[in-house]
């Protein structure tokens, strides 16, 4: 199966109030959309809407292939050692170990295997958040800021997995205020609606 | 049904890791310590009274660990990785209310023996209590999700869960404490059948619970 993501027309209203609309973009196996544009615009709605964690007011989102998301929040139960916290999704992901071991490797986690996760400082539990959507082996990566926090080694290494992700048909949805080294990337910049 | 053993699974480790086991348990025995104190060393007081007392101590240590059901979940992000992955919130709750039954019903029930003990049950008492307990324990692990899934996007959520669960609740205490007095009798059957009631409607109540949760 080749990947694919469409938002077609789509508009969201949050709270009573419209955060974007007429949202069209198209995207095949390879592909990224990098969003930007100030705080509070609607790139995290968006990503949970693609997500299918909100409805959409009007349009549709239609896609191909298995979503994995990472967003603020890490998910991973705090006394369990960081690969056995892994292997709980990738258990229900239907990857086993050897995609945790890969995650971990590909993210320089590797080190850190037996920590339990509330040892993890802020920047490795990005980095362990990151791991579980590498784990996962979907299709769509759809991250939510996933250079916050992160040094210049841990932003290379994000870069690379997203790179080698693509490589392999997969695609990327990106929200992110740092400027991340995504070649051919669409770019989708959200103006606050009037 | 792979994914409904993984919940299972990581909910009862996360109970036994966290002492929702033995919390729920201690309670309960407690209560059943401290009641005879508290009405004096009457032994055929303590042998009429006993059973009902062990039905409301149960009610009470199955709202113990309402607060963890859910909300840790949510606050984490747990809940809405399991969407991403398109499982089903019913699913989700089932797997929830199996888990939390086999946290509490059965360590309850093996608790029941030593309580019936302190307050003066003979075994036919207590063989009453242990039946009640087995057909009445599910409806209140169904009932403690569903209440946990509605209350957990609240703040002080723990003080209106048992607000919400405890009227919920009372036709199982009715039915349960009735059942003790005529053994195999028609309170037994009401009870099972409330309990039943409350298995079959909790997935839904609490998976509509889980979806509201995301707005």
């Amino acid at each position: 199966m080749t990947a694919s993501l469409t938002l077609s027309n789509l508009a969201c209203v949050r709270g009573g109030r419209v955060l974007f609309k007429r949202l069209n973009a198209a995207l095949g196996p390879g592909d990224a959309l990098l969003l930007t544009g100030p705080n509070g615009v609607g790139k995290s709605s968006l990503l949970r809407l693609i997500a299918g964690l909100l409805p959409a007011y009007a349009g549709t989102v239609t896609h191909d292939g298995r979503l994995a998301l990472s967003d603020e929040n890490p998910a991973l139960d705090p006394r369990l050692p960081l690969a056995k916290a892994l292997g709980y999704w990738a258990g229900i992901d239907g990857t086993g170990p050897a995609a945790v071991a890969a995650a971990l490797d590909a993210l320089d986690l590797t080190r850190l295997t037996h920590v339990p996760v509330r040892l993890l400082s802020t920047g490795q539990r990005r980095r362990a958040n990151l791991a579980r959507v590498l784990a996962s082996g979907a299709d769509i990566w759809l991250l939510d800021e996933p250079g916050n926090g992160l040094d210049t080694a841990s932003l290379a290494l994000l870069e690379h997995a997203i790179a080698a992700h693509r490589a392999q048909g997969g695609i990327a949805v990106i929200a992110s205020h740092q400027p991340l080294g995504l070649t051919n990337a669409q770019a989708l910049t959200l103006e606050a609606a009037e | 049904m792979k994914a409904f053993l993984a919940i299972l699974g990581r909910d009862l480790r996360l109970s036994l890791g966290s002492g929702g086991i033995g919390l729920p348990v201690v309670f309960f025995l407690l209560v059943a310590t401290l009641y005879p104190f508290a009405v004096g060393p009457d032994g055929a007081l303590l042998a009429k009274t006993g059973g009902g007392v062990l039905w409301v101590a149960a009610l009470l240590a199955a709202l113990l660990p309402v607060d963890r059901l859910i909300a840790p979940d949510a606050e984490a992000g747990v809940l809405d990785q399991y969407a991403v992955r398109g499982m089903g919130e019913e699913m989700i709750a089932a797997a929830k209310i199996t888990a939390h039954w086999i946290g509490f019903g059965p360590p309850l029930m093996l608790a029941a023996i030593p309580a019936s003990a302190m307050l003066r049950l003979d075994g036919e008492t207590l063989a009453a209590v242990e039946l009640g307990l087995l057909a009445g324990t599910p409806g209140l692990a169904a009932l403690g999700v569903m209440v946990a899934s509605l209350t957990a996007g609240l703040r002080r959520g723990g003080a209106l869960a048992g607000l919400l669960m405890l009227p919920l609740a009372i036709p199982l205490i009715i039915f349960g404490a009735g059942s003790i007095g005529d053994f195999g009798g028609g309170a037994l059957r009401f009870l099972a059948a409330s309990s039943l009631f409350l298995v079959a409607v909790a997935p839904f109540a609490a998976g509509a619970g889980i979806r509201a949760l995301r707005e």
